[in-house]
């Protein structure tokens, strides 16, 4: 649509967002806690859910950042990922099967081969064409002068269009209260200068914040030096402005492929289709109109 | 995201529950990677794929634990389902019912008009007890939004109800005659956009089975509410004035299912709600009242009173098989949100088609 997808503010900043570069994610989850503790975010259940680490499951009302836990065993040969390292003692014994030359949370080796170990905090996209931002009835949903993507509780009604609508899964309706929630990038922090809470207590810059065309180049620099030292299947997501929802505002840097770690592999904001839906809502319209009259035409049998 | 299913253990405030000692973590070869489960062919689609097996094998696809990528939609099926059956209802009724004024056939012009106008106030009613307060109705009329079909209805349904209300009404007492006319006027020319935006409406999301379909989606759904609309006036119209609801009816029940139908056989593998599990059943029963109602008004027609009672039968069916339809189309949708590989796979097939064309 490219209707709703720019900024029309004046002296607007330059369009701020994440790239999470998940090849340095250890997992801490300190992320999700910053971002709970910061938006008084509510519980969102305290469930065992089996799936390795992962007891958030996803992205919801209550859950503005996710970090996946993936399991993988694969053939793939372990690479040193250029992890920040301290200096141990040189001579320390090296733990059974753990190998001493790889890094914190990469690949370990037992029994059954190499396991490699992928993890990844997930957040709102703020895509560049958002689906939940158009479809939204009240005007509730709305773009800020930083390009992100903001639900304006007082204005929300609850009527959970933009949950479907979203290509991600991200927005939820909260049961409470029945209006929608989402991650607002930390617009009250953005707004004084401040970084987002998730990206201020991430312990290895895995997520990063910044302008968006610094962080494009960071991430196209990030692919490249993995790819050279072998990471072939460092690829990036959601960085791309012509794909189809025009670029993330918040993209990453993935291992695997993205439905491995619960993303959309091609998503595509809906309402690039809703012209030809009019139309063919109108041509529907239309038929029944005449089917009607024709059917009004003659007499009584 | 909480208490989805029995088989958690979970911590609350109150200690464990549901504990489970000795439980090992899952031990497959590949924890994220599924085999398409049993393609829900027959059974329940929750259930894992043990004992089903496919004759041909799914293809391949990985998913993060088997969880659904999209947010599926929170709307109650009785709300919204009903608020897309009596959409349709209401916005058919009252195109009936201007035709049955050209013809001079009053009861059927009453029964329509009377109808379409109930419809409407019901269907404003499901709406907001899906939102929870009639204010937060308004909330959607502070702005006009041409991307936001809710929006848009809103506004049409705002303009729709009064003026179904003033035709019902002037029908009924045979006062404010004028009133009435332009009532009439102005509901059945609001009533085909009322009967087919809510295709619209579900189809403008990231829904696969709903969003995929919006092609024919429309003409099914304009096809569902004369089907209704038609059922309406063959319950309620006297025998002499049965000939342009059951032309409507018959119209609008092979437009419905033909229109499913194609849409059905170009989503190919999206489809599968639509035809398997309990969606897959409530569309089955829809198509069978629907035909079954229509081949009842069309050739059923026995003699004086007999004749009023085979109308009123059919009537009902014709009205039970569009509530039907709009049920299982509902379903279809939050099952095909549920399930990761309706949203994976044909996204993989679009990557893989636009990469060879490169």
């Amino acid at each position: 649509m490219g209707l709703l997808s720019e900024s029309e503010y004046d002296d607007a900043p330059p369009r701020m967002g994440f790239f999470t570069d998940t090849s340095v994610c250890i997992g801490c989850k300190a992320c999700e806690v910053a971002c709970k503790e910061w938006n008084h975010v509510p519980e969102d259940g305290l469930n065992y859910t089996g799936m390795s680490y992962d007891n958030t499951q996803g992205l919801g009302a209550d859950s503005w950042r996710h970090v996946a836990f993936i399991e993988n065993r694969s053939g793939a040969t372990p690479v040193d990922l250029g992890m920040p390292e301290v200096g141990g003692p040189p001579d320390a014994p090296a733990a059974a099967g753990v190998r001493p030359d790889l890094p914190p949370g990469g690949d370990l080796i037992d029994g059954e081969g190499k396991l490699q170990w992928l993890m990844a905090s997930d957040v709102c996209k703020h895509c560049t064409h958002a689906a939940c931002l158009d479809v939204c009835p009240t005007g509730s949903l709305f773009r800020t002068e930083f390009g992100t993507v903001v639900v304006q509780e007082d204005i929300c009604n609850g009527c959970g269009y933009c949950i479907p609508a979203c290509p991600y899964g991200v927005i939820d309706q909260r049961k409470e209260d029945g209006r929608a929630w989402k991650c607002t990038l930390c617009y009250d922090r953005l707004e004084v200068g401040m970084e987002p809470a998730c990206a201020k207590a991430c312990p290895t810059d895995s997520i990063q914040f910044g302008p968006l065309d610094e962080l494009r180049e960071r991430a196209e620099a990030r692919v490249e030096q993995l790819h050279e030292k072998g990471v072939d299947v460092a690829r990036l997501y959601g960085h791309d402005p012509d794909d189809g929802v025009g670029g993330d505002g918040a993209f990453f840097l993935l291992l695997d492929e993205p439905e491995t770690y619960g993303l959309p592999p091609d998503p595509v904001v809906t309402t690039r289709d809703l012209p030809a839906m009019w139309r063919r809502a109108g041509l529907a319209a239309l038929g029944l109109a005449v089917g009607v009259a024709v059917a009004a035409l003659g007499g009584s049998s | 995201m909480s208490d989805q299913s029995g088989n958690e253990s979970g911590v609350t405030r109150e200690g464990i529950e549901h504990p489970r000692p000795g439980r090992e973590a899952p031990a497959d070869d590949r924890t994220v990677r599924r085999r398409g489960r049993g393609a829900g062919r027959g059974g329940g689609r929750r259930r894992r794929g043990r004992g089903e097996r496919p004759m041909v094998p799914k293809a391949d696809f990985r998913s993060y634990y088997g969880q659904p990528i999209l947010n599926k939609p929170v709307w109650s099926a009785t709300d919204i389902a009903g608020y897309l059956f009596l959409g349709g209802l209401a916005g058919a009724s009252s195109l009936v019912g201007a035709a049955a004024d050209l013809r001079g056939e009053e009861r059927l012009a009453v029964v329509a008009k009377t109808g379409a106008a109930g419809a409407a106030v019901l269907s404003l009613a499901a709406l907001v007890h899906d939102l929870g307060r009639p204010a937060r109705f308004l909330n959607m009329l502070r702005v006009v939004k041409v991307t936001s079909p809710m929006n848009l209805g809103a506004w049409l349904l705002s303009a729709y109800a009064p003026a179904a209300l003033a035709a019902a009404g002037s029908a009924l007492t045979g006062r404010l005659r004028p009133l009435g006319a332009a009532g009439t006027a102005g509901a059945a020319a609001l009533g085909p956009a009322l009967a087919s935006y809510t295709a619209v409406l579900i189809s403008d999301t990231a829904v696969p089975a709903w969003h995929d379909g919006y092609r024919e989606m429309p003409f099914a759904f304009v096809g569902s509410g004369a089907m209704a609309a038609g059922g309406l006036g063959l319950l309620g119209a006297p025998s002499g004035e049965q000939t342009l609801p059951r032309r409507v009816a018959v119209l609008g029940a092979l437009t419905e299912v033909g229109g499913l139908k194609v849409m059905e056989r170009r989503l190919g593998a999206v489809a599968e709600p639509y035809q398997h599990g309990s969606s897959g059943r409530w569309m089955k029963v829809g198509e069978g009242l629907a035909l079954a109602g229509s081949a009842l008004a069309l050739f059923g027609r026995g003699a004086g009173r007999g004749r009023r009672t085979t109308g009123a039968v059919a009537g009902v069916m014709l009205l039970a098989g569009s509530a039907c339809t709009r049920v299982g189309i509902f379903s279809a949708g939050v099952a095909s949100a549920e399930d990761p590989r309706y949203t994976v796979q044909p996204q993989r097939e679009r990557l893989r088609r636009r990469t060879a064309r490169r």
